[in-house]
């Protein structure tokens, strides 16, 4: 009883640190990254463990990864492009289609809702050989634009919006119709701001995804200036398999900054896996 | 006078208006064009390639030779496929795979209930746990590939100094590569399962560990009568999430493994990425594809004749 009256709860304390002392292990492999990615390549694998690197040499380490010959200035010019032209087209159609399918009362809105939704069970990876084709025929093969497409369209997206825009009162929706608004401008005006919160989860959570996505741009991109950090560092970790110290400084490079946006952004992330459910 | 025919003809726009939200012309119209991108970007990208996958697979196309020498064969594809050894292994492999779920799942719910009620800094710790989740998949097995070097990697120096002589090879070694590679999902998969468990904790009433904690009930007693039970919904939608993805991981193992040593780590994925893109059997990989497809599919459909029967309870 008088534990209780104190400022801490001393079981809760225990535990506290006993997860924080799990968790320390839990990140042990990224800290080992960071630290491997600052030293002379013969302290690498130095044992026992140097966490603090005796020997620094990271500015070398990180200008052979950045300034090399697949320097990695262009790989994150191309994510970001992909990914955030990704993540804006994909936001905006899946918000218009779920806003259709909430608020417009069209002839065969539920058939057409059953299709989009059926399309959610194909998993992606039965579909490669197909897009591949079709890809190949259309000239999108090998362009970011065919990137940009494949992850364009989320009935994931669509489903989740969907619930937001149906969360949305109609009375404001019918005032805006009777002072004479069309669906382009209840839309934009009204739906679309009040539903702002669940479209920047969705939207943080696709840019993760499209970020992290090695898959479509490994199959769908064969031109090194055009590859995305994904594949970069695969081809750079193959290139350099055996200098470790410079694989950590690229897994580094394409690791961290993703970090720190989840951090920022955690709230959201965390909202938003938990709302769908989903795994990537 | 003006006055009044303005809001005589404002009531009489007002009274179309609201006719016009029971349907009409316009609301089709407006639905149409608003659902049009994504229809249309789904049924190019997902219902034609499906449709035409299904074609495919009863053929022995080679994209090399071209459309014009393909031949229909019938089930030749599938009756090749169920007997080839490499994809049955395939298909053992990511059974083994299966078994990861359940100890993520234990790990995972085990460490929901500590951060729910025990611990304080509770957003910190979803944080740090969710950060290998968030990783890129690449960078993460490029890192382990190190971590786990068979002779000079830190994590066999730290065994081999702990008195283990001959330690396990780890993805060199075909015993132990398929275990490795669970090890590392493991690890990035609790901060999902976590965060997901953490989301259904809150929908367990506050009053039955109260009453429970009033009557004297151990925490072993609360976690096993009243958590593990009223959480199942959740250990199931986990479940079923974790088979289905764990039918998908493509990227961690062809970085990690590329299926080897011996084969010993591919998966149907895997294998149908080597038919299709590196031998270019293009109708044989539909095959595959169609497999999996089915296999996912099953899953699918299990899971909402379960899910029925729990809905009720």
């Amino acid at each position: 009883m008088f534990e209780r009256l104190g400022y801490v709860d001393l079981r809760k304390l225990t535990i506290t640190i006993l997860m924080a002392l799990l968790g320390i292990l839990f990140l042990l492999p990224f800290a080992w990254m960071i630290s491997a990615s600052l030293k002379v390549e013969a302290d690498v694998l130095t044992f026992p463990i140097q966490w603090i690197p005796e020997r620094m040499n990271a500015i070398e380490n990180y200008k052979a990864v950045w300034a090399g010959a697949l320097p990695f200035t262009l790989l994150y010019w191309n994510s970001i492009k992909v990914t955030v032209i990704t993540t804006i087209t994909s936001a905006l159609f899946s918000a218009m289609a779920a806003y259709a399918f909430a608020k417009i009362n069209f002839k065969g809105r539920n058939v057409l809702f059953i299709i989009v939704l059926a399309t959610y069970m194909v998993p992606p990876q039965t579909l490669l050989v197909t897009q591949f084709l079709l890809y190949r025929w259309f000239g999108l093969y090998d362009t970011h634009l065919g990137l940009i497409l494949l992850n364009a369209f989320s009935v994931f997206g669509t489903f989740m919006l969907r619930q937001f825009f149906m969360g949305v009162n109609n009375e404001i929706i019918e005032a805006a119709r009777i002072d004479g608004a069309g669906h382009a401008r209840i839309f934009s005006h009204i739906a679309f701001p009040l539903i702002r919160p669940a479209i920047a989860t969705y939207a943080i959570l696709r840019f993760i995804w499209t970020w992290n996505d090695f898959q479509s741009p490994f199959i769908f991109l064969r031109s090194d200036t055009l590859y995305t950090i994904q594949i970069g560092i695969k081809s750079f970790a193959d290139d350099h398999g055996s200098i470790y110290s410079l694989m950590m400084a690229a897994s580094v490079s394409a690791i961290v900054p993703l970090l720190i946006i989840f951090i920022i952004g955690q709230k959201h992330v965390i909202e938003g896996v938990q709302l769908g459910g989903v795994k990537g | 006078m003006q006055q009044a025919l303005e809001s005589q003809r404002h009531s009489q726009r007002g009274r179309r208006r609201v006719k016009d939200s029971f349907g009409g012309w316009r609301e089709n119209v407006a639905g149409y064009l608003f659902v049009a991108p994504m229809f249309i970007g789904t049924s190019v990208l997902v219902l034609f390639p499906i449709l035409a996958s299904v074609v495919l697979s009863f053929t022995d196309w080679n994209i090399v030779t071209g459309y014009k020498n393909a031949n229909y064969v019938g089930l030749a594809n599938y009756q090749e496929l169920l007997t080839n050894s490499l994809f049955l292994k395939s298909l053992k492999n990511n059974l083994v795979i299966l078994l990861s779920i359940p100890v993520t799942l234990i790990i995972s719910l085990t460490m929901a209930v500590l951060i729910n009620r025990y611990v304080y800094f509770k957003g910190l710790f979803k944080v740090i746990y969710f950060m290998p989740f968030i990783s890129s998949a690449v960078a993460v097995a490029i890192v382990f590939r190190v971590l786990f070097h068979p002779t000079r990697g830190p994590i066999n120096q730290l065994l081999m100094s702990l008195g283990i002589d001959s330690p396990p090879g780890w993805l060199a070694d075909p015993k132990f590569a398929l275990l490795s590679v669970m090890l590392i999902m493991v690890w990035t998969s609790i901060g999902f399962n976590l965060i997901i468990y953490l989301a259904g904790l809150q929908n367990i009433p506050k009053e039955l560990y109260e009453s429970a904690q009033i009557d004297g009930a151990s925490a072993w007693y609360q976690f096993t009568r009243i958590t593990v039970p009223l959480v199942s919904p959740t250990t199931f939608l986990l479940l079923v999430a974790g088979m289905i993805s764990s039918f998908k991981i493509f990227d961690l193992i062809l970085v990690l493994t590329n299926g080897g040593p011996g084969n010993s780590t591919i998966t149907p994925v895997v294998f149908l990425y080597q038919k299709a893109f590196i031998d270019l059997k293009t109708g044989y990989a539909s095959a595959i594809s169609m497999v999996i497809f089915a296999i996912i599919l099953l899953i699918t459909l299990i899971q909402f004749a379960v899910q029925k029967k729990w809905v009720n309870y």
